[in-house]
């Protein structure tokens, strides 16, 4: 189980202008199956380039990426991606949607009706089933991000990987949307790295918050394993001492010295 | 004052009026108050009745002022009358094919009457054509060309949109045609068509294919250029999806790009039709194939008091037809865009 998906001296190089630009060096990480991993930083420290490596949608011009014992070279359903504005296509109903991603993933693999129930069910898991027939632009923000985490979870990822998936919510939304991914954790216990800039959403989600330090060749700074039991209620660990004390390293952690140098 | 007689008449007529707009269907129900939708969209009537009255005005004011050799420029009136005129024209034609055509049965009836086997001929009805046959001619000129330049537009613009490297190669021949004016094609178009269109068959005229492929190589352009912007103008994310999914490049376009551009496809494809229009004029004038254009040219050649008022009216005709081909692609667009919300002009 140790080591499910592991990044080993990840760096990546942007030529702008031909300029080159050196936005990520040295990443060293190692996931366990089923953990819950939050990554952390300051705007343009690279989180989402991280992300956009272990989906697929970049290529690291050092080190790699390997997911059981595979190394990474391209998108796939494997990593399935929650994307930040939700990424629905707008002329597509909430049902199809899924249906795009459930018909081409398992496509020769499950019969009709198994997609059908499929889709189904993972709408269900995110409480939209009553919205299946309507159009991004006709739900909510908070809506339209649950059937992109829907999506995400119809792949049947190896890794589900969600950036920054509640930024453009309200705060209500956004802590309901994280009562139900951590009830879906719970559930499927399912591998996911999420990017977030909320130290609180960090501490409450995560097995480990791995920390990152300010660009250009920006890395891991630290990386925090948060032991506190599960399932985790929100109201009850406000007044935790080793909830305090997990937000106040993160923080310490983001202010001091890993302070954005602009 | 009312005295209560009068009054109770009253009240009895309000409830009877009542009942009846109970009755009515709310649909019915008419709204006229400022702002309502009913009482915009009769300002707006208003206002382009307006408008037209006053252009009215203005051009039978200058046209009395402009003398030339073939007498006064016509006037609105002038142009309604030559549009009754070419309108019964055309009718009388219609007569005389069907004359024609009765003469000839008639005549064929006899002879095989007299002799079962005679050797009966039918021969096609061989009239000048009219105004209204030119017009037609004109309309299925301009689809033929369209439609063929439309067959090559979308799907350059779509591998344009798509790959950087076709759009570099493409590019400059798209820059250097675009600005290249009908007029300047159609020799070309006439020797090559003479030379390669050699056929039987009496479906398509020499002229028609000339002026149908003019029409084709200046329409191209809009179509391919707006493509091409739509397709490269997808959304990062949403491409990005298509990659995770391992979408197989067919289904990408179909899935993806093609819904996403469906706007800007459009957008170029009203500029092609308006462009297409135009040309197509210039090129039935110069090619002298049937057709509005040609109306116009020999009705200038012509010469005649009534001459001028003739091509006023193809003038017009062209121009609202330009107009009503435009609101057609909107119809088409409306009805394949999946935004229904969207305000489209």
């Amino acid at each position: 189980m140790q080591n499910y998906l592991e990044l080993s001296n990840v760096g990546i190089e942007f030529k702008t202008n031909n300029v080159p630009f050196k936005a990520l060096d040295q990443v060293n990480l190692k996931v366990s199956k089923g953990e819950y991993i939050s990554l952390i930083g300051h705007s343009g420290c690279g989180k989402s380039t991280i992300l956009n490596i272990v989906a697929g949608l970049y290529q690291a011009t050092e080190g790699g990426v390997i997911l059981e014992g595979r190394q990474v070279d391209s998108p796939s359903p494997d990593r399935a991606v929650v994307f930040q504005n939700h990424a629905l296509l707008p002329w597509l109903t909430v049902y199809d949607n899924v249906a795009l991603a459930v018909k081409q993933v398992f496509k020769g693999k499950k019969s009709r009706a198994e997609m059908h129930d499929w889709i189904t069910h993972n709408l269900e898991l995110v409480h939209m089933t009553d919205a299946r027939d309507k159009r991004p632009h006709e739900i909510s923000g908070g809506m339209k991000q649950r059937v992109g985490i829907a999506r995400g979870l119809a792949m049947e990822p190896k890794v589900l990987l969600m950036d920054e998936p509640f930024g453009a919510l309200d705060a209500l939304t956004r802590a309901h949307l994280q009562e139900e991914v951590m009830r879906i954790h719970a559930t499927l216990n399912n591998t996911v790295i999420m990017i977030t800039h909320d130290v609180d959403e960090a501490v409450l989600l995560s097995d480990k918050i791995v920390m990152m330090t300010v660009g250009p060749s920006a890395t891991i700074g630290e990386v925090l394993h948060v032991e506190l039991p599960r399932p985790r209620d929100r109201l009850a660990l406000a007044k935790d001492a080793d909830y305090n004390n997990y937000r106040q390293a993160v923080l310490r952690f983001l202010y001091d010295g890993h302070q954005a140098t602009h | 004052m009312l005295d209560s007689n009068k009054q109770t008449g009253f009240t009895a007529m309000a409830t009877r009026l009542n009942k009846l707009r109970s009755a009515m269907p709310v649909s019915l129900n008419i709204d006229l108050a400022p702002g309502s939708k009913l009482a915009t969209l009769m300002r707006a009537w208003l206002l382009s009745l307006v408008g037209l009255i006053v252009f009215a005005l203005l051009w039978q004011g200058a046209a009395n002022n402009i003398d030339t050799s073939l007498g006064k420029f016509p006037g609105p009136q002038e142009v309604l009358e030559q549009s009754k005129n070419l309108y019964s024209e055309y009718q009388r034609d219609q007569q005389n094919e069907r004359d024609f055509f009765a003469r000839q049965e008639a005549r064929n009836a006899d002879r095989l009457a007299s002799d079962p086997d005679a050797d009966v001929s039918i021969r096609p009805y061989t009239g000048r054509p009219t105004f209204v046959d030119q017009i037609g001619t004109s309309l299925l000129t301009v689809a033929f060309g369209f439609v063929i330049a439309m067959i090559v537009a979308i799907p350059l613009g779509i591998f344009c949109g798509l790959s950087q490297a076709v759009y570099s190669a493409i590019n400059p021949i798209v820059q250097i045609f675009k600005p290249v004016s009908p007029l300047a094609w159609l020799p070309l178009v006439t020797m090559v068509v003479s030379a390669l269109y050699v056929t039987e068959s009496t479906l398509f005229s020499k002229s028609f294919i000339t002026s149908g492929v003019t029409v084709a190589l200046c329409c191209l352009w809009p179509t391919v250029i707006n493509t091409t912007v739509g397709v490269a103008g997808v959304d990062k994310d949403l491409i990005n999806v298509s990659r995770v999914i391992r979408l197989p490049p067919l289904q990408h376009v179909k899935k993806i790009v093609l819904p996403s551009a469906i706007p800007m496809i459009f957008t170029g494809m009203r500029l092609s039709l308006a462009t297409g229009w135009m040309v197509l004029i210039a090129a039935e004038m110069l090619a002298q194939s049937p057709g509005l254009g040609k109306f116009i040219w020999d009705e200038f050649q012509n010469g005649s008091s009534d001459s001028m008022g003739r091509i006023m009216v193809a003038v017009l005709v062209i121009g609202i037809l330009g107009f009503i081909l435009d609101k057609l692609m909107l119809m088409v667009q409306r009805y394949v865009s999946w935004d229904k919300t969207n305000t489209l002009r």
